[in-house]
């Protein structure tokens, strides 16, 4: 008996030592943050973000960033707080425990802007000392773009700890933001804070020294002289950032106007459904993402190789229609052609509204076209870049097609002297309307990349139809090298008005300036000259 | 006599090549009502662009106005007679808006038009509205300074969305730095003019309010873009208050997205992006990022619920989004119908003086209500952007706001007020205790 009575009290108070343990675990004010979470209410949840952060319970780091996904699921009702694994798999958010399934009146906790900054905040100082390079390198920009005092000891810390480079210059960068902030460091921690943001000498260094409020006097003194010198650094990259977002939109004018360089400028017919050869390249690139989206979701990332030549054909075969159904008969008579092909234009527009509802289509950007790089002080997105790359590539393709294939030489036969040419025996209708089906490819070949930077709707055309014109007439018609030149530079001086005077008198400015230029040369930069000239 | 008319109205719908099924329906309806004497329906004028760069937006709402009669008709109709559209297209046109007003009131005889998008299309016809008596539902948010007896605005005033959107951000993100970008024509003007004078009132300083227009369709944000990041650096935290309008939206957040401008960072607050226009846009770079309205598709409550339900098997397309000036032409069309009801006739005048005081349930779960000024009261919502393109409300105003016609803001109209009841003036000067007319 006593034996057994032993192992009875043994169990009783083995258990009793167990609730005695269990017990804060369950009302402790991590749970009790945790629960907050359930609240649906923006402040309240604030607090939680603040409580599990601090907490150093180890499901702190889980929390918070199935938070950041909206993983985190919360039941109004039982006030339980559930962390949703990525792997499908859920967890009891208070006790770890794992959770066959969560109920079905969870939901996921909403957060708002100032959530996301605590939300940032909270990862990255918990982060700091990630396994992983890329998060760590993360965590420290986001401490230093919170720079709250609370997250000092873990970035010594984790200073400590760095052997990455670029990392350990973060994390420094990172340690000075907060020092700068933190009420009673030194004045030595200071002026060394200062120091090293201005090493950094980027907007956002520049950013926290304007920002920092009362400081003493000897800080404010070489914040000033920071600052200055941040300041005439940045104005010069504003310059460099000015030329490359000229060159970029350069690029596009140009990848507008090349196709017409061949209708209008080669050919001399004045296409105004032009741009609509442009809009369908466009939809033809929303055609092929809805099926790949549909049937082969892993192809996504090539849409748009699969999509130039598709574009090329379809635009390329609507333009054979079109000449041969209409333009031929207007040959030599520009003001007929004009009204002939701007009808033209309404009715493609008209068509691919009914078709495809009036609505913008939404075309996406592969991964390789998505986000930016920071080359010194300026950002150079992905997107303009590829299409400044593609632009260069479809002009080199273009000249080489013009000068060493036989197509390219009977086109320049025939618009350099027809009747001569029909005698060496070219079949010149055939060239028509080959070279008119090329402009039109190329136009289409130019609405799959304008579609990643543009709307795709019925209106897309209209939008570059006159810069297209503008383009060609400045560059010289019938005069590649004059389009390319042309394009760059009405590209490059808008960027450089637009800061000065503005979008809209930048572009007033530009037009006025093209007018006066022709004024002067009635034939643009680059003129044809000799016997073609009259022809 | 009827029998040319349904021809005028079926040739005219095949001249401008308006959707097949629109034109079916509209055969379909005329040829039901051939049967019968032609004062056995009332008919409803639909002046929304159904090509152009407006068809973008305006084309829903011809087809809500299409589904609304269509609901209302399956009820038996207004007094006993059944609802007949008149559809035209004013092809983004300002002077044809005013031309195809005239032929609705005067040669189709509709009782009212439910009609306009653009400020300077609204302007065009008001003339005509005025001359020959008749009523206009305009369904739009727009710059306010204006309240005219024959248009009856159900869209936002200034005061029912620009200014909450700006005492939120002030409130909730403790916004300090404002960038007021638009595209330049009058509604971002006259927007932008209030909000300087609003957010100085507020105490904020010259150097820290920066005003960008762009021309319509500016495709190429790169500078701008920049520019605001670097607006945004100067230690204070800055927002975006955005009137861009239209295509010019796509590109823009485009390049916000992809320059890495975070709603965390700098947080845009739009005024003319609704669920339509994110249709066109992969959203995902832009969660967080805000726009104001008076409706969200995502409010729940069982009358939007069912509106959608119906909404999306009357165009037969399960994916159909819904939007604000959606809402204001539902409210705007039940107000219209409870009017005529009311005074037993579709006469202009009688309906005109009924129209102030009636109420109508709106979509999220109040009533609004006519006021004198011919503006409507309605809930202000903060929608966040969600990657779905749905919007998250985060915020909205306890009670529903009215609508004022003229902004207390401006020193040119703080004096100002409308009110067709009492006055039975437009622009009455509380201050000095006269009408000043059409004059102004």
């Amino acid at each position: 008996m006593p034996a057994h009575l032993s192992a009875r009290l043994c169990a009783l108070a083995l258990s009793l030592l167990l609730i005695a343990f269990a017990l804060p675990a369950f009302a402790g004010p991590f749970e009790d943050g945790v629960a907050k979470f359930a609240n649906d209410d923006f402040s309240d949840t604030e607090e939680a973000i603040g409580v599990v952060a601090s907490s150093g319970n180890k499901l702190a780091f889980p929390i918070i960033s199935a938070l950041q996904d909206g993983r985190l699921m919360a039941d109004p009702d039982s006030k339980k707080v559930y962390v949703t694994g990525t792997d499908g798999k859920s967890i009891d958010a208070a006790t770890g425990e794992a959770v066959a399934s969560v109920p079905d009146s969870a939901s996921a906790v909403r957060l708002n802007n100032r959530l996301r900054r605590s939300v940032d905040a909270a990862l990255g100082s918990l982060t700091l000392q990630s396994p992983d390079v890329g998060t760590r390198l993360q965590a420290a920009q986001s401490v230093f773009k919170s720079h709250e005092e609370t997250a000092l000891e873990a970035v010594d810390a984790a200073l400590a700890k760095e052997t990455n480079r670029s990392v350990k210059a973060a994390l420094g960068d990172a340690r000075a933001a907060i020092l700068l902030f933190k009420s009673d460091a030194t004045e030595v921690e200071k002026l060394e804070a200062v120091a090293t943001l201005k090493a950094r000498g980027d907007q956002e260094a520049m950013a926290l020294l304007t920002g920092m409020g009362d400081q003493p006097a000897s800080v404010t003194k070489a914040a000033a002289s920071a600052i200055s010198s941040i300041q005439s650094s940045l104005a010069v990259w504003s310059g460099v950032q000015n030329a490359w977002y000229g060159l970029s939109l350069g690029s596009v004018l140009l990848l507008a106007a090349i196709g017409l360089a061949i209708t209008f400028g080669v050919m001399g017919v004045i296409n105004m459904a032009h741009g609509e050869m442009v809009m369908i390249g466009a939809y033809t690139t929303f055609v092929v993402q809805e099926v790949i989206r549909t049937r082969y979701p892993a192809l996504f990332d090539y849409s748009l190789l699969i999509a130039v030549p598709l574009a090329f054909l379809v635009a390329g075969a609507i333009g054979v229609l079109i000449e041969r159904s209409i333009i031929r008969f207007l040959y030599g008579r520009p003001l007929e052609t004009l009204l002939a092909t701007w009808g033209l234009s309404l009715v493609l527009q008209q068509a691919v509204r009914t078709m495809f509802g009036p609505t913008n289509r939404e075309v996406g950007n592969p991964s390789w076209m998505s986000g930016a790089f920071e080359l010194g002080q300026i950002t150079i997105t992905y997107n303009r870049l590829w299409i400044l790359v593609f632009t260069l590539a479809v002009f080199a393709i273009l000249l080489a097609m013009l000068r060493y294939t036989a197509l390219g030489l009977e086109m320049r036969a025939v618009t350099q002297n027809r009747r001569m040419a029909a005698s060496m025996g070219i079949a010149t209708s055939r060239v028509d309307a080959l070279t008119f089906g090329l402009g039109s490819g190329i136009a289409g070949i130019a609405g799959v990349a304008l579609s990643q930077i543009d709307n795709v709707s019925p209106n897309l055309g209209q939008s570059y139809i006159i810069d297209s014109f503008m383009v060609v007439v400045f560059g010289g018609v019938g005069n590649l090298w004059g389009t390319l030149v042309g394009a760059f530079t009405l590209g490059i001086a808008n960027k450089f008005l637009e800061p000065v005077a503005g979008a809209v008198l930048g572009k007033i400015a530009i037009l006025v300036l093209i007018i006066l230029f022709i004024q002067k040369r009635p034939r643009g930069l680059f003129a044809l000259k000799g016997r073609a000239v009259e022809a | 006599m009827f029998s040319k008319s349904t021809h005028d109205i079926a040739a005219s719908l095949s001249r401008r090549g308006v959707l097949a099924a629109t034109a079916g329906l509209m055969l379909g309806l005329a040829s039901f009502t051939g049967a019968k004497a032609a004062d056995d329906t009332i008919k409803v004028g639909v002046l929304h662009s159904l090509s152009g760069t407006m068809a973008i937006s305006e084309t829903t709402l011809k087809d809500t106005i299409l589904f609304l009669i269509d609901e209302q008709n399956k009820k038996g109709g207004v007094n006993g007679k059944k609802l007949e559209a008149v559809v035209v297209d004013p092809a983004s046109n300002w002077p044809l808006f005013a031309e195809k007003a005239r032929e609705l009131i005067t040669k189709d005889k509709v009782s009212v038009v439910f009609g306009c998008w653009t400020s300077v299309s609204r302007k065009s016809v008001l003339p005509v509205f005025k001359e020959l008596n008749s009523i206009l539902f305009y369904p739009v948010q727009y710059e306010g300074e204006e309240s005219e007896r024959n248009v009856f605005y159900t869209g936002a005033a200034p005061n029912q969305q620009a200014i909450p959107a700006v005492d939120y951000l002030m409130k909730e993100e403790k916004v300090k730095r404002w960038v007021l970008a638009g595209t330049d024509y009058v509604y971002p003007r006259t927007t932008n003019k209030i909000l300087e004078a609003y957010l100085k009132s507020k105490g904020v300083a010259q150097e820290d309010i920066m005003i960008n227009y762009t021309p319509f369709g500016h495709s190429d944000w790169q500078t701008i873009v920049a520019d605001i990041k670097k607006f945004g650096s100067a230690g204070k935290k800055t927002a975006v208050v955005s009137t861009i309008n239209g295509d010019a939206n796509v590109p823009f957040y485009k390049e916000l997205g992809n320059q890495g401008i975070k709603a965390k960072d700098i947080p845009v607050v739009a005024f003319s992006v609704g669920e339509e226009e994110l249709a066109g846009i992969d959203t995902k770079p832009l969660v967080g990022h805000l726009a104001a309205w008076n409706y969200f598709e995502s409010i729940k409550n069982p009358a939007n619920e069912k509106f959608i339900k119906d909404w999306q098997a009357y165009t037969k397309n399960p994916k159909r989004v819904t939007n604000d000036p959606m809402e204001a032409h539902v409210i705007g069309f039940n107000m219209w119908v409870k009017a005529v009801e009311k005074v037993k006739s579709t006469d202009p005048d009688k309906v005109i003086d009924a129209l102030p005081g009636i109420e109508a349930p709106n979509l999220t779960g109040g009533v609004s209500k006519m006021l004198p000024n011919h503006h409507i009261t309605k809930p202000v919502f903060i929608g966040e952007i969600k990657a779905n393109g749905q919007f998250d409300v985060v915020w909205k105003t306890p009670s529903l706001v009215p609508g004022d016609a003229w902004s207390k803001e401006l020193d040119g109209s703080k004096d100002l007020i409308g009110d067709w009841v009492g006055k039975k003036c437009g622009n009455f000067n509380t201050k000095t205790n006269k009408c000043l007319g059409s004059g102004s």
